[in-house]
């Protein structure tokens, strides 16, 4: 195998400037349609001089966004297992359906019988998401992840309010996501962390030793950030619920167990999940994305306001409910994701399932046909993800970040690097279910390859980069004298 | 990172167990950090400082080092008022990758001069990062 | 299934080499106790066309569909879109990526964002401006915690009524598990905030004011920052019009320490009101206290320029229950858009729009008052406006849906005080003749 000959690796790399390094005063790339009122004075104290935009035409603009786009890798360019981020592929058919003009030109503030259609969408989104968790309580209003688990939060503090008692604390093993800490501490809760058992899996006890009722609950992410399945979490259930707490369940790797489990059945009390990672909306680098959460029927008169209900045959927006957290959103959440993940949910129906087999039996192949090439950070059967690390690297000096960039030069996006913080370089892969035999296999051909050279010429890892527009940047520099503004 | 053979130990300053030194200059003391906990932290590129006038006691946070992906708080190893600050690190942070002994990061006026007599002298910290 | 490339005879290849006999055997470490009871309950898959069809069903239950002119703002806009910008940005390389982690890789997204960074310090007069925030509502709740953040120690906030009224319940939903106190600023007869209430607050971190304001009335920043100032606080500067800085003295310009608003009128459809995108700035000696993502710029190992995430160590991942937010996306895609959109226009048509939204909202408001309706506040609007009218509106306003026009919004909903009364607003996008119908409407 050649770097050169790998689909994917090799391309015309255009150069582009920044936007006001082009153009000239006086063109305009759109346009401004002709008044067709009489011109009106505005008063000059609050007038300014207007922004320092560059001047563009319409082609400066096509060209510049054309090339620009070129230097990204994306889920359509080629595998792109990064770890925890269910980068699987984007349907193109939800795009259309998110851009029906009726639905996506709706104002969010219109009379409920005037937006029927969007009200029945949320509705029944809302429904569907309550089947696949077995949580039945659902609000679509959350625009991220982390927004989700801030509304979790937030719920957790209303229902100890609503029974008099204001805990101080909340449970964040070291296997769950990143985020926790900072969303529990927006709610005033101190974070106390929970070791994960000796298999990366939590132990019942470990959790009785610290829950106590100055303690809201615990967060879990399950599968947890090693791709491993808490088997306990029934039992952890019971220890943080006799002592009056709620469970969160960060649902951000559900992809690996849709129709496989129920979480209400694991004793989970409220759940967010992520749309754009286990019901395929697009990615976008970075953003729009949504994170509905879900929670039991006792915790439903804390959701956010309003929510989407149905009344008769007629949709209704329903905002009155006195307990309610509030709003944590401008208007109804991130709609248009909701459509794409609303679509691909009736393109999937039952077979989502499906999705969730396939998905863990890529990981589980790429775990057992690597394990002899990079160490296996636990030898568990793993759902969704594999989590490796440069143990065995070490003696040639190579670490994570060197074979995360040699990838990049085979024409792979590489997998999520140095996390989960327990494992100490840690190398986490999820393919997902959308990548085909043969793409996985040459991704595994690819690491081996890696890894052979990282003995052979190891400079080659190091220096990776080389057929990236890019080669490796300064970080230092970047964070030293900032430079956020052209 | 640097073996123990290799690591640099300043002159008159005596050590706390989290890697501060504090160094008498008359009235006042130095506050610092050792080259153990410098070259452990990477290339900083970045020190939160105090303002002159805050008050700490001994062992409160006073600051924070930063790389590009950690931070490191700053615990004082002797109570008392800040009355300078190194604001060359405001612009160079990487002068404690430099040198971290030459360059101190605030100076105090000790509420309890006694405290600096009960932190490590250089033998102490060496059998302390021995571990 | 097209999505799932899987044949039998590979799932056996697989199955084998792992050594399940099958798939369930997979997931043999999850208990019984655990297990979803028998297949989901959801209807049946639907394929491409069918699914076209449902879509179509739903937009025919859509009685105000995009054919109708919605004179309603209230921080959601109808503005011309260039096809050029839903072209760029469905591209796939932009959209099918994720955050840019790994810059080699990612200089499209990392470049486009610092663009987009650039620009939108540059319309809101700061010194820095952040990758986004999800939406100005939740920029504005940010915006009061850095506000905080930045002055330690003191335990209040203050936000003017005129701000829009969901912003404000997003602010106080944020606030309600915190110690914090978030006070609200009453509105004057002018339509502008009454700030003459501030000294005698105490403990107060920060005050928040919008221009144009929820009623469409620009307020006076450079007042309100002198008195805010002298207040020891800081200025918190919202907005839900964007387009409206091509016109006006930009809130940086007033002395405004943080600004924080809506994006949505630049190049994004109004698709129920999300998704838009929090636009974020601040003066330089904040920017450790502002929370989500930033691009800086920097070089590569053969000296090129590039750009990757920086300053992340304020973020939750590394510095978790400390981290300045727990947000840990930005808006991605749609702050290209808005750059898009910005680059576009340029300086010169971006004046020139804010200028036509300037114009059709003062013909808008002479033509009402020659017919007998009252401008409820009297000081400069941009494209919105509250009218009171002579006799009740809904007859008409029922009628003028029959002619597709949605007339205004009844603000009895938001301030039970101006029940009756009805927030307009107009864009580039209604011409004179819709305008003129609406008056005819109101005339007979």
């Amino acid at each position: 195998m050649n770097e050169n000959k790998t689909p994917g690796a090799s391309g015309l790399i255009m150069n582009e400037p920044l936007l006001w390094e082009k153009g000239k005063k006086g063109r305009c790339g759109m346009c401004v349609p002709k008044s067709d009122v009489p011109e009106a004075n505005f008063p000059e104290a609050l007038q300014g001089e207007g922004p320092d935009f560059p001047d563009l035409s319409e082609v400066d603009v096509v060209r510049h966004y054309t090339r620009l786009s070129q230097w990204n890798f994306g889920v359509d360019t080629g595998m792109y297992p990064l770890g925890s981020c269910t980068m699987k592929y984007n349907p193109k058919i939800n795009e259309r359906v998110a851009a029906t003009p009726a639905l996506a030109a709706a104002h969010p503030m219109l009379a409920d019988e005037h937006v029927q259609g969007n009200l029945q969408l949320m509705y029944e989104l809302q429904e569907y998401l309550g089947a696949i968790t077995g949580l039945p309580a659902v609000t679509v209003q959350p625009a991220a992840g982390a927004h989700g688990e801030l509304t979790g939060m937030l719920i957790f503090a209303a229902y100890h309010k609503s029974r008099g008692s204001k805990r101080t604390k909340i449970l964040i093993p070291d296997t769950a996501h990143g985020t926790n800490p900072a969303s529990a501490a927006l709610c005033g809760y101190k974070p106390i962390p929970v070791k994960s058992g000796k298999n990366g899996i939590l132990d019942a006890q470990t959790i009785a030793d610290v829950m106590d009722e100055e303690t809201a609950g615990i967060m879990v992410t399950n599968p947890n950030t090693l791709g491993l399945f808490e088997t306990n979490i029934r039992q952890i259930a019971e220890v943080v619920h006799a002592k009056g707490g709620l469970v969160y369940g960060d649902g951000a790797n559900l992809n690996a167990v849709m129709g496989i489990i129920d979480a209400a059945k694991c004793g989970v009390d409220v759940m967010h999940l992520n749309l754009h990672k286990t019901f395929s909306t697009p990615h976008g680098g970075g953003g729009p994305g949504a994170g509905p959460v879900c929670v039991t029927a006792e915790l439903e008169k804390f959701l956010p306001t309003p929510r989407a209900v149905k009344d008769g045959d007629q949709f209704k927006l329903e905002y009155d409910c006195p307990d309610s957290v509030g709003r944590v959103h401008g208007f109804h959440g991130n709609f248009g994701v909701l459509v794409r993940a609303y679509s691909y949910i009736r393109t999937m129906g039952p077979d989502l399932k499906k999705a969730s087999q396939f998905a863990v039996l890529s990981a589980a192949y790429i775990k057992e046909r690597l394990k002899g090439t990079l160490k296996l950070a636990y030898n568990m059967p793993c759902m969704h993800e594999c989590v490796f690390s440069d143990e065995w690297q070490q003696e040639d000096k190579i670490t994570t970040l060197d074979i995360a960039k040699r990838l990049i030069d085979y024409g792979y996006h590489p997998p999520t690097i140095y996390f989960p913080l327990v494992v100490h370089g840690a190398i986490m892969i999820e393919p997902t279910e959308t990548e085909c035999k043969e793409d996985i296999d040459q991704f595994i051909d690819t690491v081996k390859k890696i890894v052979q050279e990282s003995k052979d010429n190891p400079e080659l890892l190091r220096n990776a980069p080389v057929r990236s527009k890019m080669r490796r940047l300064d970080e230092i520099q970047a964070a030293r004298r900032p430079c956020l503004c052209g | 990172m640097k073996e123990l053979s290799e690591l640099v130990f300043g002159k008159d300053v005596r050590y706390s167990d989290d890697h501060e030194w504090a160094s008498a200059s008359g009235e006042t003391l130095k506050i610092g950090v050792s080259d153990y906990a410098q070259d452990q932290m990477g290339d900083i590129v970045y020190v939160e400082l105090p303002e002159v006038g805050d008050t700490f006691a001994k062992g409160d946070e006073f600051g924070s080092l930063e790389s590009v992906k950690a931070v490191s708080e700053l615990f004082l190893p002797v109570g008392g008022e800040v009355v300078a600050i190194n604001e060359a690190l405001e612009d160079e942070p990487e002068l404690i990758n430099q040198d971290p002994y030459t360059n101190w990061i605030i100076e105090i006026k000790p509420s309890d001069a006694s405290e600096l007599e009960q932190l490590l002298t250089e033998d102490a910290y060496r059998e302390l990062l021995k571990g | 299934m097209r999505y799932l490339p899987h044949t039998d005879e590979e799932i056996q290849e697989m199955l084998e080499v792992i050594g399940r006999k099958d798939l369930d055997e997979l997931f043999c470490s999850i208990p019984d106790e655990c297990r979803y009871d028998g297949d989901l309950n959801l209807p049946a898959p639907l394929d491409e066309w069918g699914l076209n069809e449902h879509a179509d069903q739903l937009a025919e239950a859509m009685t105000v569909t995009n054919e109708y002119k919605v004179l309603v703002g209230a921080g959601n806009y109808h503005h011309n879109i260039p096809e050029t910008i839903p072209s760029l940005a469905s591209r796939s390389e932009f959209l099918t990526a994720y955050t840019p982690y790994q810059p080699e890789m990612a200089q499209g997204t990392l470049q486009g964002i610092f663009e987009y960074q650039t620009l939108t310090a540059r319309l809101l007069g700061v010194d820095v401006a952040n990758a986004s925030i999800y939406d100005g509502a939740s920029a504005l709740a940010e915006a009061l915690l850095m506000g905080l953040r930045a002055s330690k120690k003191k335990t209040k906030v203050a936000i003017s009524s005129a701000i829009h009224p969901h912003y404000r319940e997003v602010a106080r939903t944020y606030f309600a598990p915190t110690e914090y106190e978030l006070l609200e600023l009453p509105v004057g007869d002018d339509g502008r905030t009454d700030l003459s209430g501030l000294g005698d607050i105490e403990s107060l971190a920060a005050v928040a004011v919008q221009s144009p304001n929820f009623f469409g009335v620009i307020e006076d920043l450079e007042a309100a920052a002198d008195t805010i100032h002298a207040a020891g606080a800081l200025f918190i500067s919202s907005f839900t019009e964007p387009l409206a800085y091509g016109l006006l003295r930009s809130p940086g310009e007033c002395d405004a320490d943080i600004v924080c608003g809506e994006g949505q009128s630049f190049g994004m459809s109004r698709s129920f009101g999300g998704p838009g995108l929090g636009m974020f700035g601040c003066k330089k000696k904040f920017v450790r206290s502002m929370p989500g993502r930033l691009v800086g710029q920097t070089t590569d190992l053969d000296g090129q320029r590039g750009f990757v995430l920086t300053l992340a160590t304020r973020e939750q991942h590394i510095r978790r229950e400390k981290a300045t937010s727990n947000i840990c996306s930005n808006q991605g895609i749609c702050t290209l858009i808005a750059a898009m959109y910005m680059s576009s226009l340029g300086g010169s048509g971006l004046r020139d729009l804010a200028k036509l939204n300037y114009d059709k909202g003062e013909y808008f408001k002479a033509q009402l008052v020659k017919n007998g309706a009252k401008i409820v506040f009297d000081s400069p609007t941009f494209n919105e406006f509250v009218v009171e009218f002579k006799e009740d509106f809904q007859p008409i306003y029922k009628r003028l849906l029959e002619k597709k026009i949605v007339a205004g919004l009844d603000l009895g909903k938001y301030y039970p005080k101006l029940a009756g009364k009805y927030l307009f607003c107009v864009t580039e996008t209604a011409g004179k003749d819709v305008i003129d119908t609406v008056v005819g409407e109101v005339k007979s």
